[in-house]
C-alpha cells in the first residue's frame, strides 16, 4: 500500500513509502561511481563513433576520422603475406621437385608450407600425424600403393585416386561375390591363401585350395605371390601392412565386394606451389623414395 | 486471436472459447496428420491432436466437477490467489531443469568422448545440443519465469490472475511447445537458427501461447489494488513483450506447404545473420536477464527481509538496460560480412550496457546491507546472493568480450561457452533455485524447507561444478584462440585445426565432470523440494527462525 516514507532504522535512509507485499524501497541516490562510470562509457562510445565507421544514413554511413575499414585491412595483410612469399613461391614454381629438395633453404620453406597445407587439407582423412586409419593409408611408412617417389606422390596429390580428374589414378578391384565370379567357399579359400602369404593362415588345406584360385583371378594385378604392382596401385598382400585390415572377415569383405577408396584431386583446389610443397612434405615424412 | 477476450472474460466465456478453440485445433491437427506425407509433421500433428483432446477432457471434467478452480472471485475480502498454476509451474521447472542439465552433461561427455554419439542420428551431438539449450533456456528458464511471474504479479498487485482457463492454457500450451520442439530436434526438424530452431508451426503455436501469457499478465496489472507497479513487474513485462517481438520477427518464414514441417526464412545472408543475433542476444537480454531480474527483485528483498536498496537506481538501470540491450546484437558478428558501422554500434552499446547491467547487481547486493549475517545461516539467501555475484561477473565479461580486439581472440572458442555458462549456471539457474526454495514452502504451506543442510550441499556441490566448468572453458578457449592464430616465422599456420581439437580434450573432460556435479546438486534440490512439499521436516541443529518464512496468504 502506498504510504508515507519512514526512516529505515538499520541504514538510516528514508523509504519511498511504496510497499508491495511487504517489500519496501529505500530512497538511496544513484551511487556516484556507478553514474560516473556510466557517463564515461557513453563518452567513450561517442569518441569511438567519431573515430570509426558508426552511424548509418539512408544510403551511406559515417566513415569516421580514422578511415578504418576492416576489408582493406584484411586485403593489405593478405597482400603483405603474399608479397613476402613471392620470391620463394616463384622459385618453387620454377624448380623441379628434386631441385627444391636439394636446395636447403627452399626445402625448409616447402616443408613449412606443406605442413600447414597438410593440416588444413589432408589430416581430415590421413590423420594429424599422417598416421592414416582404416581405408586411409599411413603416409609415414615406406609402403606405397602408387609409388613413393616425389613424382609419384605429386601425381597422386594433383590428380587424386578415382577422382573427377581426367588423369586420375584408377584401378578396379573386382567384387568377386557380388559379380558372381567366385563362390563364398572359394572366397574363403582365397582369403586363407592371402593370409598364408604373411604367415597368418589358420587352415593350410584351404590355403592350398585358394592358391589355385588366386593364380587364376588375382595375379594379373597383385602379381605372383601377391607382391603387388605399383603401376596398377595393387597392394602388396604378402607383407603385414593392411589398408582395411588383415583379419579374415575383412579380407573376405574386400574380395567379395571390392574396395574403391577415393582421394580427391587437389589440382583445382590448391595452387601449384602448395601441391608441390605438399608432395615434398609427404615425401619427407619418412617413407619417401 | 480470440484469447484477448478469454483473458478478461468470465468463467463461462473463458471455458467455452478455450473448448471451442481446442475442438477446432484437434480437428485441424487430425486432418493434417491424415494428409501429410512428412513423417515429422505427421508425428507432430498427432501430438497436437492428442494434446488438444486431453485439454478438452480437462475442461469437460472441470465443468462437471465444478471444482474450486472453476470458482470465480470468491466472496469475502481476502484475495484468493491462483496458486495451483504456480505449483504446477514449480514442478515443471524442476522436471525440465533436470532434463536439460542431463542433456547438457550428456553432450559435454560426447565432446570429450565422441563414441558416446553411438552412430545414431537421434542422439548425436548435433541434435542433442539444441535439445539441451532449449530445455534449459526455454523449458527450465521459461517455466521458472512463467511460474514466478504469475506469483509475483499476483502478490505485488493484490489481484488474482484473470480467467480460469487462460493461465492454464498458458501453462499447458507452453509444455506442449516444449514437447513439440524437443521431439522435432530429435527427428532432425530445425530452422538452423540458434536458440530459434523450432519450425514454423511450433513458432506459431508459441506465439499464440505467448500472447495469452501477455494478456494474463497485463490483466493482473490492470486489476491491481496497488497504486504503483512494482519494479519486478516492469522487468517481467519487458521480458514478455520483447520476447514476443523478437520471436515473431526472427521466425518470419514461408512454409513449403501447410502439411510440411520445412520452411524457408524470409531473410538471407548477412541480413539473416543480423536478425538472428539481434534475436539471439536479446533472448539473453530479455529472457535470461530482464526476466530473471524480475525474480531477483522479488525474492532477494523478500528472503533478506530488507527494503530494496534504491528506487531511483531501479528506474534508471531498468530504462537504460532496456534501451541499450536491443542494440548489442551485432557483437556476435564481429569480423564477418557485417558492415563496420554495425559492428561499431554493437560493440559500443555493449560497453555502455555494462553499468545498466550492474545497476541490478548493486540493487540486489546492497539490499542485503543490514542483513549480511543471514548469509551464514540461510543457504537459500546465499544462493540468491551468489547468483547476483555471477550476474555481475558475466555482465562485466560480456562487454569485455564485445570489444573487437578481445573478440578476435575469444570468438568461436570455448571461452564463449564458458561465458554463457557462468551466466546460465551461476546467475539464471542459481536465482531460479533460490526462488524455488522460497516458493515450495510458501505454496504447500510448510513452515520451512525439509532440510537446509541439503540446500547447503546443493550450493557447494553445484558451485564447485560451475567453477570447474568456467575455469576449464577459459583455459580451453584462450588456448584454442591462441593456437588458431599462431603463425610460424614463414607466415604459415602453426597448428592444424584438428591439433587444436586434440588440445581441447582434457578441458572437455573437466567441463563434463563439472557438469556432473551441477546435475547432482539439482537432484539434491529435487529431493529436498519433494520432501518439503510432502510436509517432512528433517531434524537439524540449525534452522531458520519462522519469521524468515513469509506466509503466502497472510499479507492479503
Amino acid at each position: 500500500m502506498a504510504g508515507t516514507p519512514r526512516k529505515d532504522e538499520i541504514s538510516g535512509v528514508d523509504t519511498t513509502g511504496h510497499k508491495w507485499d511487504d517489500i519496501e524501497e529505500l530512497n538511496n541516490p544513484l551511487p556516484r561511481w556507478w553514474l560516473w562510470v556510466f557517463y564515461a562509457s557513453v563518452l567513450w562510445s561517442v569518441v569511438y563513433w567519431i573515430a570509426m565507421p558508426a552511424w548509418p544514413g539512408i544510403s551511406d554511413y559515417t566513415k569516421g576520422m580514422l578511415g578504418y575499414s576492416q576489408r582493406s585491412i584484411v586485403q593489405n595483410e593478405l597482400a603483405a603475406v603474399k608479397a613476402s612469399r613471392a620470391e620463394w613461391d616463384q622459385q618453387i614454381l620454377n624448380s623441379s621437385l628434386e631441385e627444391i629438395v636439394k636446395d636447403d633453404t627452399l626445402n625448409q620453406y616447402a616443408l613449412a608450407a606443406g605442413k600447414a597445407a597438410f593440416g588444413d587439407n589432408c589430416s581430415g582423412c590421413h590423420g594429424s600425424g599422417a598416421q592414416g586409419g582404416k581405408g586411409y593409408p599411413n603416409l609415414n611408412d615406406d609402403h606405397w600403393l602408387w609409388g613413393g617417389s616425389l613424382e609419384d606422390i605429386h601425381t597422386t596429390i594433383a590428380y587424386g585416386i578415382r577422382s573427377t580428374h581426367e588423369d586420375t589414378r584408377v584401378n578396379d578391384m573386382s567384387a568377386f561375390l557380388r559379380d558372381e565370379i567366385l563362390e563364398k567357399s572359394e572366397i574363403s579359400d582365397v582369403a586363407e591363401y592371402v593370409m598364408s602369404l604373411s604367415g597368418t593362415a589358420t587352415d593350410a588345406q584351404a590355403a592350398r585350395r585358394g592358391e589355385e584360385l588366386f593364380v587364376d583371378n588375382c595375379v594379373a594385378c597383385h602379381s605372383e605371390g601377391g607382391l603387388g604392382n605399383r603401376d596398377l596401385g595393387a597392394p602388396n598382400l604378402a607383407d603385414s601392412l593392411w589398408l582395411y585390415g588383415g583379419d579374415k572377415a575383412t579380407i573376405v569383405q574386400s574380395i567379395s565386394y571390392g574396395r574403391k577408396g577415393v582421394m580427391p584431386t587437389w589440382e583445382a583446389r590448391l595452387d601449384p606451389v602448395t601441391v608441390k610443397a605438399l608432395s615434398i612434405y609427404v615425401h619427407a615424412l619418412g617413407g619417401g623414395e | 486471436m480470440t484469447r484477448e477476450i478469454t483473458a478478461n472474460a468470465r468463467l463461462s466465456v473463458d471455458g467455452w472459447v478455450t473448448a471451442g478453440a481446442l475442438l477446432i485445433g484437434a480437428f485441424y491437427a487430425t486432418l493434417t496428420a491424415a494428409r501429410t506425407e512428412d513423417p515429422v509433421m505427421s508425428v507432430h500433428a498427432y501430438i497436437f491432436a492428442g494434446a488438444f483432446i486431453l485439454g478438452l477432457f480437462g475442461i469437460i471434467k472441470a465443468y462437471f466437477d465444478n471444482s474450486e478452480r472453476l470458482a470465480d472471485q470468491p466472496a469475502g475480502t481476502s484475495i484468493q490467489y491462483n496458486l495451483d498454476i504456480i505449483k504446477a509451474g514449480v514442478i515443471a521447472s524442476v522436471f525440465w531443469g533436470i532434463a536439460g542439465f542431463l542433456a547438457g552433461d550428456t553432450i559435454a561427455f560426447q565432446l570429450a568422448y565422441p563414441d558416446l554419439n553411438f552412430d545414431t542420428s537421434f542422439f548425436n551431438f548435433g541434435r542433442l545440443r539444441p535439445l539441451h539449450t532449449s530445455a534449459v533456456i526455454f523449458a527450465f528458464g521459461g517455466n521458472v519465469l512463467i511460474a514466478t511471474s504469475f506469483y509475483v504479479v499476483q502478490r505485488t498487485c493484490k489481484a488474482r490472475l484473470p480467467g480460469t482457463f487462460a493461465p492454464w492454457f498458458v501453462f499447458w500450451g507452453y509444455q506442449l511447445f516444449i514437447v513439440i520442439a524437443a521431439t522435432g530436434y530429435l527427428m532432425g526438424a530445425t530452422q538452423g537458427k540458434e536458440y530459434a530452431e523450432p519450425e514454423w508451426y511450433t513458432d506459431l503455436w508459441l506465439t499464440l501461447v505467448w500472447v495469452v501469457y501477455l494478456f494474463v499478465f497485463l490483466g493482473t496489472l490492470w486489476k491491481r489494488q496497488e497504486p504503483h507497479i512494482y519494479v519486478a513487474n516492469w522487468f517481467y513485462l519487458a521480458f514478455i513483450a520483447t520476447i514476443a517481438m523478437l520471436h515473431i520477427i526472427n521466425n518470419l518464414a514461408v512454409p513449403v506447404s501447410w502439411t510440411s514441417s520445412k520452411s524457408y526464412i524470409l531473410f538471407a545472408g548477412v541480413q539473416d545473420a543480423l536478425t538472428q543475433w539481434w534475436y539471439g542476444h536479446n533472448a539473453v537480454g530479455f529472457f535470461l536477464t530482464a526476466g530473471f531480474l524480475g525474480i531477483m527483485y522479488y525474492f532477494v528483498p523478500k528472503r533478506a527481509g530488507r527494503p530494496v536498496y534504491s528506487y531511483r537506481l531501479s528506474i534508471v538501470h531498468f530504462w537504460s538496460l532496456i534501451f541499450m540491450y536491443i542494440w548489442a546484437g551485432p557483437h556476435h558478428l564481429h569480423y564477418t560480412a557485417l558492415p563496420d558501422w554495425a559492428q561499431t554500434l554493437g560493440m559500443t552499446f555493449s560497453i555502455m550496457l555494462w553499468m545498466p547491467s550492474w545497476g541490478g547487481m548493486i540493487n540486489g547486493l546492497m539490499t542485503l546491507s543490514g542483513a549480511w549475517d543471514k548469509l551464514r545461516t540461510d543457504p537459500v539467501l546465499r544462493m540468491l546472493v551468489v547468483s547476483v555475484a555471477f550476474y555481475g561477473m558475466s555482465t562485466f565479461e560480456g562487454p569485455v568480450m564485445a570489444i573487437k580486439a578481445v573478440n578476435s581472440l575469444s570468438h568461436y572458442t570455448d571461452w564463449t561457452i564458458g561465458h554463457v555458462h557462468s551466466g546460465a549456471l551461476g546467475w539464471v539457474a542459481y536465482v531460479s533455485f533460490g526462488a524455488l526454495y522460497c516458493l515450495v514452502p510458501w505454496l504447500w504451506n510448510r513452515t520451512q524447507l525439509y532440510s537446509l543442510k541439503l540446500v547447503s550441499y546443493h550450493f557447494w556441490i553445484s558451485t564447485f561444478g560451475i567453477l570447474l566448468y568456467i575455469t576449464s572453458m577459459w583455459v580451453s578457449g584462450i588456448l584454442q584462440g591462441l593456437m588458431w592464430r599462431a603463425y610460424n616465422d614463414l607466415g604459415f599456420l602453426e597448428y592444424s585445426f584438428v591439433e587444436t581439437v586434440e588440445a581441447m580434450n582434457p578441458f572437455y573432460w573437466i567441463r563434463a565432470i563439472g557438469g556432473a556435479f551441477f546435475v547432482v546438486g539439482a537432484l539434491i534440490m529435487a529431493y529436498n523440494l519433494w520432501r518439503t512439499a510432502r510436509g517432512d521436516l528433517r531434524v537439524e541443529s540449525r534452522s531458520l527462525p519462522p519469521e524468515a518464512v513469509p506466509s503466502p496468504v497472510a499479507a492479503a
